[in-house]
């Protein structure tokens, strides 16, 4: 199935895309409805939920500023670069085309900036070009693991985190693995 | 482990600046930084506030309970620290229905109000992660998304004859990251023990 879904079966994408498209005005529609039915005075408990929501964005404001401040001094002084340089000699047994390392250690950190590198290798090398469509893979097949950690812990004040970095870093690199082995073997 | 990654960021990143000779760009970037963050939780407090107004109606309406009821089998295993029909589970549910249909938006509030719910049932120190915290955000992080709309976005901007052709790759590279994130979560949790 995987493999009829790479090679472009649209009534599938059809049906995902309408899925997508109708999810949230019917979540809309049923939630509020079937309150109403079973007997919840539904604008008084919309407005009671809500009243959380201005604290629970605020409290998030030192947990993020902490994490991006950080990696945008990482990200600005060149310190990038270095790490790239330092891995490639571990990626390159791996097939992995330098080309596509800086995006692979920017990804768990900036989903914005992973996002600007793909886009440029994208426009460099051409969308159906090896790279256009490993960076493709890599880029939708994995999540800014930093800042999903740093907003949810930071949510609800969490600064212990035991170990799930390892666990998410463990899954991203995992990810970009996997992406450099099924977009080899498919497309090459 | 979080303080000597955030802490390595910023010295190594402060050292090769001033190797480099351009030192004064870690101060531009360390406020553009912080804005960017500031920005970032503000722009979430209306879709938060709204979302969170929804989740209520579901909650008292019995929804979140039911749908906890509906995935109790697979989320024994994956969360056995949570009562079965906790609200925790239907948000967590919620949310990963939502990354899985690319509802970015509708995940992040969803995926907040999990973290809530979980940090209720958190009977150890209110400022560490729990068990299962650990291995709701391993799922969030590695979880699938069906289509990746921005990026067959960029691919039809550049001129792409086959946009669609990466949507088969990534659901297998997620797909294998998905079950190393379950995986390795479900050692680390040994090793590290319970806690919450």
């Amino acid at each position: 199935m995987l493999f009829t879904v790479a090679r472009g079966d649209l009534g599938m994408y059809e049906l995902i895309g309408e899925i997508s498209r109708w999810a949230i005005p019917v979540t809309l529609l049923l939630v509020p409805l079937l309150a109403f039915i079973r007997g919840v005075p539904v604008f008084e408990i919309f407005v009671e939920g809500a009243a959380e929501g201005f604290t629970t964005a605020i409290k998030t404001i030192p947990y993020l500023v902490a994490m991006l401040v950080a990696i945008s001094i990482f990200r600005a002084s060149g310190a990038m670069e270095v790490l790239v340089h330092v891995l490639s000699p571990i990626l390159d047994p791996l097939g992995f085309p330098p080309e596509v390392l800086p995006h692979a250690v920017m990804r768990p950190l900036s989903g914005g900036a992973a996002l600007g590198i793909a886009t440029d290798l994208i426009a460099t090398h051409g969308p159906d070009s090896f790279i256009g469509r490993l960076v493709s893979t890599m880029q939708g097949s994995t999540d800014t693991t930093f800042y999903v950690l740093t907003l949810y812990f930071g949510s609800v004040g969490i600064t212990r985190y035991r170990y799930a970095i390892i666990s998410g870093l463990a899954a991203d690199f995992t990810s970009l693995v996997a992406s450099v082995f099924i977009v080899n073997r498919m497309f090459s | 482990m979080v303080n000597y990654i955030w802490l390595g960021m910023i010295v190594f990143g402060i050292l090769v600046a001033g190797a480099n000779g351009q030192v004064e760009v870690v101060t531009r970037a360390a406020l553009e930084g912080a804005d960017k963050a500031v920005k970032t939780s503000l722009n979430l407090i209306a879709i938060i506030t709204f979302w969170l107004g929804i989740m209520k109606l579901a909650e008292a309406a019995g929804l979140v309970r039911a749908l906890a009821r509906l995935v109790r089998p697979m989320t024994r295993f994956l969360f056995p620290d949570v009562p079965a029909n906790h609200p925790a589970m239907g948000a967590i549910i919620m949310n990963l229905s939502a990354n899985i249909l690319g509802l970015g938006n509708a995940a992040t509030p969803m995926g907040l109000i999990a973290m809530q719910e979980l940090q209720k049932l958190n009977r150890g120190d209110p400022k560490t992660a729990t068990t299962a915290m650990c291995t709701f955000l391993a799922l969030n992080t590695s979880c699938l998304t069906l289509i990746p709309t921005t990026i067959i976005g960029i691919r039809v901007m550049y001129g792409s004859s086959d946009p669609t052709a990466i949507v088969g790759t990534t659901i297998f590279a997620t797909a294998c990251g998905m079950t190393v994130a379950i995986i390795v979560d479900w050692i680390l949790r040994a090793i590290y023990g319970r806690q919450g």
